[in-house]
């Protein structure tokens, strides 16, 4: 096989190289200052009067916030740092939402212990899938904003998921419901060959890793 | 005729400043060109540390001509077009693949493309395939009416600007008609905004005329064209589209 | 950011599709399972995700096809379309 033509002088996109944050850079991964947009369709643009949010699926009862509804409840702001498998990293990012905790505190998880899952449902059809267990304990939230600004619709606002200790393809843009379930069933990037949990610093991109 | 197109290697041999942003590469390819017009290729830079990127470019030159011609508009924070404007020099290679395409082509002899009149309108760098199908059908002694519109930002930013009134001037069933959007010179007569329904009206040809139209460019000019003549009245089937995304590329 | 900055055409799609199909599929006709739309692929909304490609009926937004190419491996969802009319002898 042919060796591989290296264009002298190529070196995409600026790709920066602290080392004093080294450690803060799972394997693999480079840092960005940018915020990449990765699209996968149509940008939705829900109205916010008919916006809802939803828990639901093999729990004892539904859950539902409407757009003003959602704004009154407890409010965190974190700075977190993502990664996206496509190899960016952004670190200190700044977002403002509700914690998950926050929202399943309606839910009597004790009691339906065997529900161990959730798939994630968003405007545009998106999906992914999340064990329970990784959504909750301050570990993820809905984030309505972004570095003190209402999240802009391209970064998946009015709202996304936001979950940064995975790759951040499980943090699922226009996010609207969680379906919780029993069994795992994999979402659209995961059903395409994409690694099912995604831990970034066990480099679980792909299927098989 | 099945086939799987395979990367090879271009060699530059001449690169050219068509306008202050806009840069056309000429290359050698080692089994030379044979290409429709309005295909393209696909380019793909690899760094040292194997990280590649890729995009696809029309190819401009004519199926007669003996090296390939890509024109690429350099976007300031994009990732290829800095590097092929910028860094790539006379004498070095481009890898790349094609070429692509049998949908947005236009071909002298093929006897379907001969009987109604051409509508060309193209956004900034979209005019490359369109001007690979104006030296193809000049090469061709073809005779079908065509009217090229091309949207420029000013006339400085005119592609092909000269050899485009060459043509014209040796055809008179050629009519390029500009219009220039942010900035026009003192003594302009043109179009001096941006592609609208009344312009397509005015400039194009009347549907009834059944015109085929290839128009390229940005992604939302091309979108824009195409509704435009929808509502005119032209049918859908003969309007063919091919966009660049977002202004640049 | 608008959404015509966020995509291109089958156009662009050419060269991947020929990696898979040894034809010329831009001008492939693709049915949609949405709204039984027929167009070409080059017609269809491209979306080149850094994680994949998805290509998009340009009428219903319906995803016709859905395409990774990780570690070795194409995975190919055509689920969306009903049809896909490939011409065998196009240069």
């Amino acid at each position: 096989m042919a060796e591989q033509f290296i264009s002298r002088g190529f070196k995409g996109r600026a790709r920066v190289t602290d080392q004093t944050i080294k450690e803060r850079i799972p394997p693999g991964q480079y840092e960005t200052n940018e915020f990449p947009v990765l699209s996968a369709g149509p940008t939705p643009r829900p109205s916010l009067e008919r916006w809802d949010f939803q828990i639901y699926g093999e729990i004892a009862e539904d859950l539902k916030w409407t757009w003003s509804e959602f704004l009154k409840l407890p409010r965190e702001t974190m700075t977190v740092d993502i990664h996206c498998v496509t190899k960016w990293s952004k670190l200190d990012t700044v977002w403002t939402g509700v914690s998950v905790d926050t929202l399943l505190e309606g839910v009597d998880l004790d009691a339906q212990s065997d529900v161990g899952y959730l798939i994630v449902y968003c405007d545009g059809g998106y999906t992914t899938n999340l064990p329970l267990a990784d959504v909750r304990n301050g570990k993820a939230w809905i984030a309505y904003e972004y570095g003190g600004s209402p999240l802009a619709a391209e970064h998946g606002g009015p709202a996304r998921l936001l979950v940064p200790h995975l790759y951040f393809w499980k943090s699922a843009k226009w996010v609207r419901g969680f379906k919780l379930v029993k069994e795992n069933r994999q979402g659209f990037w995961e059903s395409a060959g994409y690694h099912n949990y995604g831990d970034p610093w066990k480099e679980q991109r792909y299927a098989g890793d | 005729m099945a086939q799987q197109l395979k990367w090879q290697l271009g060699t530059v041999v001449e690169i050219r400043q068509e306008t202050p942003s806009v840069k056309s590469l000429i290359l050698h390819l080692p089994g030379g060109t044979m290409h429709l017009a309005g295909q393209h290729v696909d380019v793909r830079l690899t760094a040292e540390d194997g990280y590649q990127a890729q995009r696809s470019y029309s190819i401009a030159s004519a199926p007669e001509d003996k090296y390939l011609m890509l024109t690429v508009e350099n976007v300031d924070d994009g990732e290829v077009s800095p590097y092929l404007t910028g860094v790539l020099q006379i004498g070095e290679q481009l890898e790349l693949r094609g070429p692509i395409g049998g949908y947005f082509v236009w071909s002298a002899s093929d006897a379907r493309d001969t009987s109604s009149p051409l509508l060309l309108v193209a956004g900034g760098s979209g005019v490359a395939p369109l001007m690979a199908m104006l030296r193809h059908r000049a090469n061709a002694g073809h005779k079908v009416p065509v009217k090229l519109l091309y949207s420029s930002r000013s006339y400085e930013d005119i592609i092909y600007r000269e050899e485009l009134e060459h043509l014209v001037e040796n055809d008179p069933s050629l009519r390029v008609i500009h219009t220039l959007t942010r900035q026009q010179p003192e003594d302009w007569t043109g179009y001096g905004r941006r592609i609208d329904r009344e312009m397509l009206a005015e400039a194009g040809w009347p549907a009834a005329d059944n015109p085929l139209v290839y128009t390229c460019g940005p992604t939302a000019l091309v979108e824009t064209v195409a509704n435009y003549l929808l509502e005119l009245g032209y049918e859908s089937e003969r309007i063919k589209t091919e966009r660049f995304g977002p202004t640049g590329g | 950011m608008r959404d015509t900055d966020l995509r291109l055409d089958g156009n662009a799609a050419g060269g991947l599709l020929n990696e898979i199909f040894p034809f010329e599929m831009t001008s492939a006709e693709a049915t949609c399972g949405g709204c039984g739309a027929a167009k070409p692929i080059a017609e269809l909304m491209l979306y080149m995700h850094g994680m994949g490609s998805v290509l998009r009926c340009g009428g219903c937004d319906t995803v016709l096809v859905r395409i990774t190419h990780i570690q070795g491996f194409y995975r190919l969802d055509l689920s969306g379309m009903s049809c896909l009319k490939i011409a065998d002898n196009i240069h």
